[in-house]
């Protein structure tokens, strides 16, 4: 499945990693936001899940879906329903190999 | 008067005096647009959630088949309903502002005809004259709940359905002129081990065919006897898998009077629906919409109609539950006069 | 413009094993995301996250394998400076530009905009 997104990656330079990364969160917000990126997923599948766009479309998505729940609980509550795997598995696991290498280090050192 | 293990026949004939179908924009751009009493073209029907809209829409259905009916509120004694939602609040909400007395069930997408099998039932008792039968579903209020936000890019598989926006609500009645309730069969939970949630029409299939098996075996008929047979939301997969059980039970239904309400809301192939319509309002709406039209032309004498229901929920999903399912049979009868 | 080809290859290919991931594993969408975070992570470790960072570009900072990378290079690097408790101060260190602005701009967008359906 060939990604239309990584067309627009071609512009950026390696060093700006990280205001790419924004502008793209933000490309996906409001594309979530006008009702559109559900539609694309639909045809694209991964290529649209995977890059960090399908983060910040299962945060937007959620936020939206449960503001009638109100702004605290539903709309704060919810926004990492989908998203908050992510962080805690990407947390817990970047923990684990940090920790592995820097004991490694250590160890190597003395 | 039970007939067989699982059948009702009603001797005294419980009529379906009036009805009130509504749907959402996407229905309104289907083939049974017409048969709608009601089409909205926003989604959000005015209100601020899809929990009130979906509440909105039954509430309309209820007014639209009182109204039909030439009745008042303070003539119709029971409400039977039920929905998709936590706790079938939109079914609650509605018997809030109907303010007659109430009996919610839960069958999933088969509670339509579950609803109208004990409203024949109440009516044929003699236990009340007249009580609204109806369900509802919202299609985004139940992506929301059973899948993810609407808004979230996850892809469906073709084997997925699409949730029917509509609502339908049948008045039953000990007088009064239209089709006539004459039997109906309970079905059984039958649960084949399927535990995928995209694919209900293949989950819920063998339920049906269990269904009507049942109903031919307890009241000795075969299918001679009916003008349609017309299952709840197995869609297409669905669809296809019922009719290799029948042929497999040496049960032959011709193809061309057994249907799917899902297959038909959305017409054949429509690209977004995937594999048809679902949900509690899928067999409703086309039941007391397109079906019962059919009838009052003349065009159908008598009608099986199977509704099919996944009993599954968001927990026993990801508990790695598989689901059970569930089907129910009501006859109807109409005779032209004169 | 070699680097834009390799963007597009490795973008492609890692999206392509989270397509597999979802259709043939039957994973759901978050299973496939949360393995590909992890796979990131351990990648990083074994020190071959940054080397195809160079070689592909944002081919392999967008997908989100990246994000593994991103939280382990912080932590990694925090704990160079200051030790063990550096892995748990330094981990969202490269990541919080990603984490910040997606709460931000989700926020936003709720505020603003109603699901389409």
């Amino acid at each position: 499945m060939a990604d239309f997104f990584i067309w627009n990656f071609g512009f950026t330079e390696k060093s700006a990693a990280n205001p790419t990364v924004a502008v793209m969160i933000l490309f996906s917000v409001i594309l979530t936001a006008l009702g559109v990126y559900d539609h694309i997923a639909q045809w694209a599948g991964a290529g649209t899940a995977v890059p960090v766009t399908g983060f910040a479309n299962s945060m937007a998505s959620a936020a939206m879906e449960h503001r009638s729940e109100g702004y605290v609980l539903g709309v704060g509550g919810n926004m990492f329903k989908l998203a908050g795997s992510v962080i805690v598995f990407g947390v817990f696991s970047a923990f684990v190999v940090a920790l592995i290498r820097t004991v490694l280090t250590m160890l190597g050192g003395v | 008067m039970q007939q067989g293990n699982q059948s009702w026949v009603f001797p005294n004939r419980p009529t379906i005096i009036s009805t009130g179908t509504v749907g959402g924009p996407f229905e309104a751009k289907g083939p049974l647009a017409e048969d709608f009493d009601l089409l909205h073209g926003d989604l959000w029907l005015g209100q601020n959630s899809y929990e009130k809209a979906e509440r909105k829409m039954m509430e309309e259905a209820c007014e639209t088949a009182v109204q039909k009916a030439g009745l008042q509120k303070k003539d119709v004694q029971f409400f039977l309903s039920g929905d998709l939602l936590n706790q079938i609040i939109s079914s609650s909400f509605t018997a809030r502002t109907l303010s007659v007395p109430y009996l919610g069930l839960f069958g999933a997408c088969s509670t339509s005809m579950e609803g109208l099998a004990l409203g024949g039932l109440i009516v044929d008792c003699r236990f009340g004259d007249n009580l609204i039968c109806g369900t509802v579903s919202h299609n985004s209020a139940a992506e929301k709940q059973f899948r993810y936000p609407t808004e979230y890019g996850s892809q469906k598989p073709d084997t997925a359905q699409w949730t029917v926006t509509g609502a339908g609500a049948a008045i039953v009645s000990s007088k009064g002129q239209g089709p006539q309730i004459t039997s109906a069969t309970i079905g059984r939970i039958i649960d084949m081990g399927l535990s995928d949630p995209f694919n209900m029409g293949g989950a819920m299939a063998p339920a049906a065919v269990d269904t009507i098996t049942a109903h031919f075996r307890d009241l000795e008929l075969s299918h001679e006897e009916y003008d349609l047979i017309a299952t709840g939301d197995l869609g297409r997969v669905g669809h296809n898998i019922s009719l290799d059980l029948f042929k497999k039970h040496s049960l032959t239904i011709p193809e061309e009077k057994y249907t799917d309400c899902g297959l038909l809301i959305y017409g054949e192939n429509h690209p977004m629906v995937f594999a048809g319509g679902s949900g509690c309002g899928c067999s409703a709406t086309v039941t007391y919409g397109h079906i019962l039209n059919r009838m009052k032309q003349g065009e159908l004498r008598k009608v099986l109609i199977v509704a099919t229901g996944a009993l599954l929920s968001p927990i026993s999903y990801q508990q790695k539950e598989s689901i059970p399912c569930i089907a129910h049979a009501v006859a109807l009868e109409y005779h032209l006069e004169g | 413009m070699e680097t834009y080809f390799w963007a597009f290859v490795v973008g492609g290919l890692l999206c392509v094993i989270g397509q597999l991931l979802l259709d043939v594993g039957r994973y759901t969408p978050a299973h496939t995301i949360s393995i590909l975070v992890v796979v990131g992570a351990v990648l990083s470790g074994l020190e071959l996250y940054q080397p195809l960072i160079e070689f592909a570009g944002a081919g392999a900072t967008v997908p989100i394998t990246s994000f593994g990378n991103a939280l382990v290079q912080g932590a990694l690097g925090e704990a160079k400076r200051s030790g063990l408790v550096g892995i748990v101060t330094g981990i969202f260190e490269v990541t919080s530009a990603g984490i910040s602005s997606a709460i931000i701009f989700a926020f936003l967008a709720s505020l603003f905009f109603k699901p389409k359906g």
